[in-house]
């Protein structure tokens, strides 16, 4: 009964090569290398963009970004909800007037928006109710002012869609447990819903919102003094380009990693009371 | 409002020639019963013979076509003035579903909440209790269910008899006058439904009104006092729980338990 084929404890295990994986991470490594080496010895005067990240005028550039993408995403959310419920109404009238508001706001590019509400003098000289109060339209239309309109009605559009899915992704049993305890349609929605809903919906908004603190870059074009606006500013007059759009790419890197980070937070916080080994106790 | 049948013999629920059609389909055709304080009434018939339509109309998860309902001396969804029926309001209807306590066969726990918060949710939202004095009922309704060691856990941690069990502690913390049960042991594992039946046929003994959809025909004959069987929309056959189960006078009412006992 010698049979020494089966005897395995003096034998040694020798893991497989990934050869395939070796080159191919050899040849990204070397490639790094290149880009990083490229921007180390180009034509980048680094020092100028330690100089210019912190001056003020970049400063209240970024203070106007964030000021900007947070108030627009604010109000896509706001129009976002209102109209998604809205949408779910059986009231064919507000239906459609929220399919509507999602169907023209999605089409139109958000640049084109921007300059529209920009130019609404050209429409409308004046904006009034008559008897009660007229201001010239030009007074009311700040870069600000349309750039809030124009980026936050268009997400709205956006959002809409996003909240309309979270709705419509919990489940019909709870909106008849919430009535059978006697809550109205209101409550039900704030208490019962939109906290399970949110599930479904952060997700997609951390992303726009992500995507919105970039979209506020076209607001320099009608002269919005956003970062990229006031980077422009300070291009024009002492000709480092280079060096102030990465200035100004630091800070938008900045601005959205800190975003990723509370998205995950939020995230974990609505997802309480989903069956998972890492929640059960 | 019908002022008349207030007084405090009346029935809890009383129905009138109810009917409810979903298109052409016709699924309740004219339902009349009265259900006394402190009665239990289960409701057995074949899978599509309106025994959910019926429950659901009462609580007014559905609006009934033709017919009235009485909860508790008052009509349901209605308020009348002289021989007008004016519908009532989001708020109203709200108002009157509180006293309906409902239990579903899919439990329909808020997944969100824990235990204790799926119960003290309706008390302290809907009813403006003090979130204490909430709570405090909330841990004597999970102990009288058995589910005290339970109280922080999340809906998605527990078995489907533990769930249903807190879906009742739920409909009983808005102290209802009226509990309305479909089919509560139908999604549960054979080994769990009794302890859901136990907690029903307690709360059958503390007087509390109940109507019953089940297939329990077991439970119907030992804890309910009457049952009805439908079919087709309409109440066939309603009476004694153990005469219509043991005795059945119609040939539908025969040919449905028989085709359940086997
Ligand atoms: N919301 C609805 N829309 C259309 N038909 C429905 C709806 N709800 C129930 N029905 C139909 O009504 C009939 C009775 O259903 P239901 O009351 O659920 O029966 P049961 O509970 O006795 O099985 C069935 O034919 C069912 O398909
Ligand atoms: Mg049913």
């Amino acid at each position: 009964m010698t049979d020494t084929v089966y005897q395995v404890s003096h034998l040694t295990l020798v893991p497989r090569r990934h050869y395939g994986r070796m080159i191919g991470a050899a040849f990204v490594c070397a490639a790094l290398a290149a880009i990083v080496h490229a921007f180390a010895v180009g034509q980048i005067e680094w020092n100028y963009v330690a100089e210019f990240l912190t001056v003020p005028a970049i400063m209240s550039g970024l203070v106007n970004t964030v000021v900007m993408a947070l108030l627009a995403m604010v109000l896509g959310i706001v129009l976002g909800v209102i109209f998604a419920i809205m949408r779910l109404s059986h009231n064919p009238v507000l239906s459609v007037t929220a399919l509507g508001y999602v169907w023209l706001f999605r089409a139109i590019p958000a640049l084109l928006q921007l300059l529209l509400w920009f130019n609404l003098a050209l429409v409308f000289p004046t904006i009034s109710i008559p008897g009660i109060f007229s201001v010239p339209t030009v007074a009311v239309m700040t870069p600000f002012v349309a750039a809030l309109l124009g980026l936050g009605i268009q997400q709205g559009a956006f959002t809409a869609e996003v909240v309309r899915a979270g709705l419509l992704s919990v489940d019909q049993g709870q909106y008849e447990a919430a009535q059978t305890i006697g809550m109205t349609r209101l409550k039900m929605l704030r208490r019962i819903i939109m906290p399970q809903a949110m599930r479904v919906i952060v997700p997609p908004v951390g992303n726009e919102f992500i995507g919105m603190v970039k979209l506020t870059s076209l607001a320099s074009v009608i002269q919005y003094a956003e970062i990229l606006h006031s980077a422009q500013n300070i291009y024009y007059a002492n000709s480092r380009v280079i060096e102030l759009l990465i200035v100004a790419s630091i800070w938008y890197l900045l601005v959205v990693t800190i975003l990723s980070l509370i998205q995950g937070r939020v995230e974990k916080y609505y997802s309480k009371g989903v069956a998972s080994p890492a929640n059960a106790k | 409002m019908d002022t008349q049948n207030l007084s405090p013999n009346a029935p809890i629920v009383v129905t009138a020639d109810v009917r409810k059609r979903f298109g052409t389909l016709e699924v309740l055709k004219g339902i009349n019963v009265k259900v006394p304080q402190g009665e239990v009434l289960c409701i057995i018939g074949p899978s599509g013979s309106g025994k959910s339509t019926f429950l659901r109309c009462i609580n007014q998860l559905e609006r009934i076509d033709a017919g009235a309902i009485w909860v508790g001396g008052e009509l349901v969804g209605f308020r009348r003035e002289g021989d007008n029926l004016y519908e009532l309001d989001d708020v109203q209807i709200a108002r009157q579903r509180r006293s309906i306590g409902m239990v579903f066969q899919r439990f329909n726990l808020f997944p969100h909440l824990t235990v204790t918060q799926n119960v003290t949710e309706g008390p302290i939202q809907v009813l403006g209790e003090k979130p204490a004095e909430a709570q405090e009922r909330a841990h004597a309704l999970l102990e009288q269910v058995g589910l005290s060691d339970k109280r922080n856990a999340y809906p998605a941690h527990l078995s489907g008899g533990q769930q249903q069990r807190v879906a009742i502690a739920r409909a009983l913390a808005m102290r209802p006058q009226l509990l309305l049960f479909d089919e509560p042991t139908s999604a549960l594992d054979p080994e769990l439904v009794g302890e859901v039946l136990n907690v029903m046929r307690d709360l059958a003994q503390s007087g509390m009104t109940m109507i019953v959809v089940t297939h329990e025909l077991g439970f119907a004959r030992e804890v309910s006092h009457r049952v009805a069987f439908m079919d087709q929309g309409q109440l066939v056959e309603i009476g004694d729980s153990r005469s219509v189960l043991a005795d059945p006078q119609q040939a539908r009412t025969r040919e449905f338990i028989s085709a359940v006992h086997k």
